[in-house]
């Protein structure tokens, strides 16, 4: 039974769906709605290929990328509070998640780009959360082993259209340029995420470039992130797409407050 | 122009789990072994059905010829001596 | 040896024995199969089988591949839009269900020397057809519901015969099928359900999506066994086993006591059980709409196809660059050998 937003939740941190976990919430539930919101929000726009792949087998691997995606999102939010409350009635500014996931699909290799970028970043985040005594140090001991193949199929994209033919090394080009400046927000901190950063971003410097360069495709050199992008997702500041895909997301649920489904 | 660069079909051999041989789970397209591989994981085992899978080119396989059958198959039928059942033990005898 | 070893492949056998003098002795062939036919025996891909025979599994094969990929659409219609993150997992799940299992379709036609893109070809430009259910709009989120229970339901009724079929990689194909398919049966009644015990609004929704999906899921058993024009050839091939009105009457006697479990009427003011059949009598079907719709005069047919097609075309340029990135690769290999 999914409580009406009113309801009156059992903890403090529930009792605010539809804003940012309270003031006195603990860190790990703004860490566990950062992560989980990414999570959701990438789920949901790989969820939008369904039926549109390039070829029936992406099909199968795109949604499963989606699924685990979408598997450790209702761990995460499920940490932090309801997952339903938490996706479909909060506004856009309370969301977390990086600017970079919530950007629209574009072409597949648009799609490919930003899932590149996001992977490695999520396998080496994990990675290093695993290993930590963090309450999410659980869930991210199996997601890395979701996540490494989720790398992996980025990868193995990115060397077959940047090394493919003239025309998809043009559109994985233009891909990792596009989303380039949405990758510099990933290193930024975050509370409750006790994160070495220098080591993530050097790791994913090294590694993003090793896979660009053996695809032939050419490293971004522009910013990483501006007075616009810096850190902005992750304090609830999101691009033009962000809120349709949210009003198509949560439109029907919140169009029968209380209802179970 | 949908272009006519049809990927070349595989055939896929899942080892549901450890002890059991790999057996023949259905074919699929990809473009190179690499990629045959992670196609055939998303999609012959994406229920938890293995623990290793081999990806084989459908051209490189051969097959006895259905023609062949008698010749191929049925020598072995009349040969009922390799068969344990085929001799007589007396009763009472053990461990044979 | 007079036979060489032939690669495994689909190609159409041609049986060497059967060719001396030049003529092919059809007749001793043709009774081996129907013998195996009769015997319950699997006939196999490189076993000689008649022209017809090969040709009915093709075009029966391929349109049930084609109606898993189109029949993806309806639903995913709704992805986005599932309104818990539980029913958007299971949702996502079963559409991705539905590309795997024109996957393991397409193989099954492959193995009778089909190309894949020889079929969606086909489909692509309307010369082999796709089940019409799919070319009915999903409006609400109560329709993915009645698409479970009664599309899928329908569908397996439909499909547990064919895991007995007489060619065995279609039959194999169907038994994963079947067990997969259960689970979306399941998925749907319960999400219909959960409408039906929930607000009036919510129930009021599953009612309408049941009365708009009752009677196109019985056409999709087919026309009436006295127009069916496959089905008696089918049977004698045991590619088929049981008549269209067989297995709609099937369906029906399933589905009375499953809705009024659901607390939902299903549109049909001439259903009620026939003591002296054991079955239960239900109204004429509108076999004009059936004929309509497969003409190409449903609500959603031109949709459909065309966001196939573009699906298909736009990702041209990704197939031929995984193509040329494996000649580049192979290339090296050989450079380097």
């Amino acid at each position: 039974m999914t409580p009406t937003p009113t309801t009156p939740a059992p903890s403090a941190t529930e009792a605010a769906p539809a804003a940012t976990p309270a003031p006195d919430a603990p860190a790990v539930h703004t860490a566990a709605l950062a992560l989980g919101d990414d999570a959701l929000v990438l789920s949901h726009r790989l969820g939008e290929w369904a039926g549109h792949a390039p070829v029936l087998e992406e099909e199968v691997a795109l949604a499963n990328i989606a699924l685990d995606l979408l598997g450790q999102a209702r761990v995460l939010l499920s940490l932090a509070g309801d997952e339903d409350e938490l996706a479909y009635l909060r506004e856009e500014r309370s969301f977390r998640n990086l600017q970079l996931v919530e950007q629209p699909n574009g072409d597949f290799a648009h799609t490919i780009a930003r899932q590149l970028y996001f992977s490695v970043y999520q396998n080496l985040m994990y990675g290093q959360l695993a290993a930590t005594d963090s309450p999410l140090a659980p869930l991210a001991a199996k997601a890395v082993k979701e996540v490494a193949y989720h790398q992996d199929h980025a990868e193995q994209w990115t060397l077959r259209l940047g090394d493919g033919t003239a025309e998809s090394h043009e559109r994985m080009q233009r891909g990792v340029d596009a989303l380039w400046r949405f990758t510099g927000e990933m290193f930024a901190p975050v509370a409750g995420l006790d994160l070495d950063r220098e080591a993530l971003r050097e790791q994913w410097t090294a590694t993003v470039t090793a896979v660009l360069q053996k695809a032939t495709l050419t490293v971004p050199e522009g910013p990483q992130s501006g007075a616009w992008t810096a850190g902005a997702g992750r304090e609830g500041l999101h691009t033009e797409s962000f809120g349709r895909m949210l009003a198509e997301m949560q439109h029907l649920h919140r169009s029968h407050p209380g209802a179970s489904w | 122009m949908t272009g006519s660069t049809e990927w070349p079909l595989w055939e896929v051999f899942v080892r549901s789990r450890r002890g059991l041989s790999h057996t023949h789970a259905g074919s699929l397209h990809a473009p190179d072994a690499e990629m045959a591989l992670r196609n055939a994981r998303d999609l012959y085992t994406r229920r938890n059905e293995g623990v290793s899978i081999w990806v084989v080119p459908s051209a490189e396989i051969t097959a006895s010829s259905p023609d062949e059958k008698d010749s191929f198959f049925e020598p072995s039928a009349d040969k009922p001596y390799r068969h344990p059942t085929f001799y007589d033990i007396p009763e009472g005898v053990k461990h044979l | 040896m007079a036979t060489a070893h032939q690669p495994f492949t689909t190609a159409p056998h041609k049986p060497a024995a059967a060719a001396v003098d030049g003529a092919v002795d059809t007749t001793v062939l043709e009774s081996a199969f129907d013998a195996a036919v009769a015997a319950d025996e699997r006939i196999e891909p490189r076993d000689w089988m008649p022209d017809a025979y090969r040709a009915t599994l093709v075009r029966q094969i391929a349109q049930h591949a084609h109606s898993e990929i189109i029949g993806m659409q309806p639903e995913a219609n709704w992805i986005t839009r599932a309104p818990s993150l539980r029913r958007k997992a299971i949702l996502m799940a079963k559409v991705q269900d539905e590309a795997g299992h024109g996957l393991y379709l397409y193989s099954a036609a492959e193995t009778l020397g089909a190309s894949r893109d020889d079929l969606l070809d086909k489909l692509h430009s309307g010369r082999q057809k796709y089940s019409s259910i799919f070319n009915y709009p999903t409006l609400t989120w109560a329709d993915v519901g009645a698409i479970g229970w009664l599309v899928d339901g329908a569908a397996i009724t439909n499909q547990v015969p064919l895991c007995r079929c007489s060619y065995g990689p279609y039959a194999r194909a169907m038994v994963r099928v079947c067990k997969e398919e259960s689970f979306h049966q399941r998925q749907g009644y319960e999400l219909l359900l959960a409408l039906s015990r929930g607000t009036e609004a919510q129930h009021a929704m599953a009612q309408d999506a049941v009365d708009r999906w009752w009677w196109p899921s019985l056409m999709m058993f087919g026309p009436p066994d006295a127009e069916s024009s496959h089905s008696e050839q089918s049977m004698t091939w045991k590619i088929k086993r049981h008549s269209n009105d067989e297995l709609r009457q099937r369906f029906v006697d399933i589905c009375v006591p499953q809705a009024e479990s659901l607390g939902l009427t299903l549109p049909d003011p001439d259903l009620k059980w026939n003591e002296e059949r054991g079955q239960h009598d239900f109204g004429p079907i509108d076999w004009s709409e059936f004929w309509s719709v497969l003409k190409g005069n449903g609500p959603c047919n031109d949709q459909r196809i065309t966001q196939r097609r573009r699906a298909h075309e736009e990702g041209a340029w990704v197939r031929e660059a995984a193509a040329a990135y494996a000649a580049k690769q192979s290339e090296r290999k050989e450079a380097t050998a």
